[in-house]
């Protein structure tokens, strides 16, 4: 190995100026160039160790893919990647990094970690330019399988097993494939021209997407099973938006997060009238919650010209479930961090449309089972925020339609699938499931290491079938 | 891509067409509704499954047009296909076992919605009196089809063109005050129309079931745009209903909620009339 490069911290990514790119849907972040990216990967020790590998949900081989890189050896570079992780060019833009690979990098002790995302998105990105995404040679064994959703845990499970020679079919409700991918993550973090490569690339595998298909109405996973498919995959992810139940929260101007980014994803409510669904103008955006949901709502609400945009969460900066990254960038973009307070009602004015929003302010108390420090109320702090539109981030929940429709299948309280870990096995033979239909609302890379787990699991629960 | 196999105006503004949709007719119930998009730009539009057939395959639906998806699904003819269309959504309707008399009040296009509930019931062997409203003697649809499913239709226009001047309430009032003794109302039309009709049968005691017809996007309770307040609580219309009971409903809630598109609704319908090439139409 070549003597390590000991620069302390993580080489920059260019990125579209915080101004300009608040008034545009193009990509935030534009990528390394080829010399950044030999720079960067020369900060990596590669660590006999790797203890980077063991934050990785999926265990990409971290160490071996940079050291390829170094060489200027992208392609081999991204088929290291994917020998474990379908979706590279995904996950090196959206995973939570900070607290998965590079939390775990030794170069994090003293310095900043190794940019492994940054790295990976390059040589992914540099694989898709040129050329390098083959398709394997596949042995069908026409046994048929059965995709439901197609989200990331759905494509993961879908792509292993159509290599594995398996004939799959993916049952997606809605008009267009790709989950949360599609019609939750903004085109400015997740341009949909990649989504819609990797889909193609699992096409090229042989997987078949139906779309249109809400499974639970339009097919069971009973008529599933008799039309000769002979195990399911269930992977419907968690759509059910969680509301506040305050006051006023059918007032017009009150979205839910999914609602709100789907119109501008999905149905691209950016581009309207080209596009015939609208969204509306509106210019004192408040949206409530901390995640990545709450990042991407805000961040598309100046997009579409707000004048002004709040984040507001009940506890502190520090315990935002958000990658470090998006509540940056949504910072320097302009949006404004109200912190501490939670809403307690709407307010409307008489035709029914927001025109305020009341919340109390919080103070942090005992940690909760999260580890969290449970906020609460001052009771007499309330105050009133302007606004003319609320968007709710507070959470998703599975959808109950699959539960509803399947007679027997074990479900937690609140709603999400029991399945095995490691296997995605549910208590119904033949019938597996993971990602956010099983953990709640999580990330990408733990629903696709999910779909890959069950897609093993499934494969020797067939052959052993026989 | 689902083909249109069949077309029929049955109005200047009411147009039915006959879909390819095998899936679809496979599991469709009364109640129950479609959601298409004819194109890539398209929006989703939720429609009513006014009709189905499950050994041809196909789906009939029947609608208003009234903004421009509307219109441009108007101006498809046979052969041509739509890109999406997906369905059955939506809790099919149940009609408790107890139900002996109804009265099934459609308003303008809601006759076309309420039809195949009321052949639904006829089926049944339940007395069927069908009560459909229009503005006027042009705009009646369906009077074929709804004489054949009904013991009794009785048809009412705004303007007293056809020989029977007034509104649906005070038809159905006076078949209640005459003797007929309804167990159940099913309502389907213009919100104003369900909130009167609930008001009235509330006086009398009488069940009624109205459809909910809120602005959707997905149908499958992922985005919550469609949720309407029942009884106090918040509920999806495409996963709970459409179909609920009108005594419950706050209907000033969701008169205000279906405005909420309405400037750029008319943006996007004048827009595509100057693109075709028409005037600035009324609607
Ligand atoms: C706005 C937003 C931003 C996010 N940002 C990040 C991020 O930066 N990093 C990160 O790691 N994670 C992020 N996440 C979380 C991540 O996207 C999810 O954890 C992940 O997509 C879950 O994958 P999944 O395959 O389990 O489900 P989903 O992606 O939700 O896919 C489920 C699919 O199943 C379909 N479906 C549902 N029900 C049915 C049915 N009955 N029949 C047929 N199909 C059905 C749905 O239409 C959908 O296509 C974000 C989520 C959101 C909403
Ligand atoms: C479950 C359900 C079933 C429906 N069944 C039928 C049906 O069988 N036949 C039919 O003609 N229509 C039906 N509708 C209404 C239909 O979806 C709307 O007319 C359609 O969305 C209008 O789209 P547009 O682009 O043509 O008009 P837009 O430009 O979207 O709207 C034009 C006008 O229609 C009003 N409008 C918009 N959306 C709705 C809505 N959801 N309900 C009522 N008015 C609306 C607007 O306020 C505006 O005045 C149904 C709606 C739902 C939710
Ligand atoms: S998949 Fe995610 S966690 Fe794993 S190495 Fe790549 S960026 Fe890190
Ligand atoms: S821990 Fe950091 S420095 Fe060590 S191999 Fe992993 S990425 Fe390289
Ligand atoms: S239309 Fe989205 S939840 Fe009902």
């Amino acid at each position: 190995m070549a003597k390590a490069n000991m620069t302390p911290l993580k080489t920059k990514m260019p990125e579209q100026e915080p101004l300009v790119r608040a008034r545009n849907f193009n990509e935030v972040t534009l990528g390394y160039t080829e010399e950044m990216a030999v720079f960067e990967a020369g900060r990596c020790l590669e660590c006999k160790n790797q203890p980077c590998v063991s934050g990785c949900p999926v265990g990409v081989q971290i160490p071996q893919f940079i050291a390829l890189v170094k060489e200027g050896k992208f392609i081999e570079g991204y088929q290291k990647i994917v020998e474990t992780n379908a979706l590279p060019a995904i996950c090196g833009r959206v995973c939570p990094q900070e607290e998965q690979c590079e939390a775990h990098c030794v170069r994090g002790i003293k310095d900043e970690p190794v940019g492994i995302g940054r790295l990976e998105r390059f040589v992914a990105d540099y694989a898709i330019a040129n050329g390098g995404v083959a398709t394997p040679e596949i042995k069908k064994n026409g046994i048929k399988v059965a995709v439901v959703g197609s989200g990331p845990a759905g494509l993961a499970c879908a792509g292993d097993l159509a290599k594995a020679g398996y004939s799959v079919t993916i049952f997606e409700a809605f008009h267009t494939a790709g989950g949360v991918l599609q019609y939750g993550i903004p085109e400015f973090r997740l341009p949909k021209k990649l989504v819609s490569t990797e889909i193609d690339t699992l096409k090229k595998l042989g997987v078949e997407i139906m779309t249109n298909m809400v499974i639970g109405k339009v097919l069971t996973l009973d008529e599933i099973k008799e039309m000769g498919y002979q195990a399911i995959f269930v992977g419907t992810g968690a759509g059910l938006p969680v509301f506040m139940k305050i006051p006023g929260e059918n007032l017009n101007g009150v979205f839910s997060a999914n609602e709100f980014l789907t119109r501008i994803n999905l149905m691209k409510a950016y581009k309207f009238p080209a596009y015939d669904t609208p969204l509306g103008q509106y210019k004192k955006v408040a949206v409530v919650g901390g995640g990545n949901v709450a990042m991407d709502a805000a961040r598309s609400a100046l997009r579409l010209g707000a004048e002004k945009v709040s984040i507001v969460y009940r506890r502190s900066e520090k315990e935002m479930p958000a990658r470090n990254e998006e509540i940056e960038h949504a910072k320097e973009e302009g949006v404004e961090m109200i912190l501490l307070a939670n809403p307690t009602r709407i307010l409307g004015s008489e035709d029914g449309w927001v025109n305020g929003m009341e919340v109390v302010k919080m103070e942090l108390g005992e940690p909760d089972a999260s580890g969290r420090r449970r906020p609460q109320a001052k009771p007499g702090s309330e105050y009133i925020l302007d606004v003319d539109a609320v968007v709710v981030a507070i959470g998703q929940t599975p959808n109950p339609l699959i539960k509803k429709t399947t007679a027997g299948l074990a479900t937690q309280s609140w709603g999400g699938i029991i399945a095995e870990d490691g296997t995605g096995a549910t208590n119904l033979p033949g019938i597996f499931a993971g990602g956010d239909a099983v953990t709640g609302a999580a990330t990408v890379i733990l629903a696709m290491g999910a779909g890959k787990d069950a897609a093993a699991a499934i494969d020797a629960y067939i052959k052993q079938k026989g | 891509m689902f083909e249109v196999l069949e077309k029929r105006e049955l109005n200047e503004q009411v147009t039915l067409l006959k879909i390819a949709a095998p899936f679809v007719a496979k599991k469709a119930e009364p109640g129950q509704f479609i959601i298409f998009r004819i194109d890539e730009e398209g929006e989703r539009v939720p429609l009513t499954i006014a009709d189905f057939d499950r050994e041809a395959g196909t789906v009939t639906i029947i609608f208003q047009k009234v903004g421009k998806s509307t219109v441009r699904l108007g101006a498809m003819n046979v052969g041509d296909a739509l890109k999406d269309f997906v369905g059955p959504l939506g809790v099919a309707s149940h009609f408790g076992g107890e139900v002996k008399k109804a009265a099934i009040i459609g308003g303008g296009l809601g006759t076309a919605i309420a039809y195949p509930q009321a052949k639904k019931l006829h089926s049944l062997g339940v007395d069927v009196t069908s009560i459909c409203g229009f503005r006027n003697k042009d705009l009646i649809i369906l009077e074929d089809e709804m004489n054949a499913v009904s013991d009794k239709l009785i048809i009412t226009t705004d303007d007293g063109s056809n020989g029977n001047q007034g509104f649906v309430t005070t038809a159905l009032e006076n078949e209640i005050t005459g003797g007929a003794a309804f167990d159940l109302v099913i309502a389907i039309g213009p919100l104003i129309m369900m909130k009167f009709v609930s008001q009235l049968t509330k006086k009398y005691g009488i069940k009624t079931i109205v459809s909910m017809n809120p602005i959707m996007v997905d149908g499958t309770g992922m985005c919550g745009g469609c949720r309407v307040t029942v009884g106090g609580e918040t509920k999806f219309a495409c996963v709970d209903g459409p179909d609920f009971d009108g005594h419950q409903i706050d209907f000033d809630e969701a008169m205000r909620r279906s405005q909420m598109y309405k400037s750029q609704e008319k943006q996007s319908l004048e827009d595509h009339q100057c693109k075709i090439g028409l005037g600035k139409g009324e609607n």
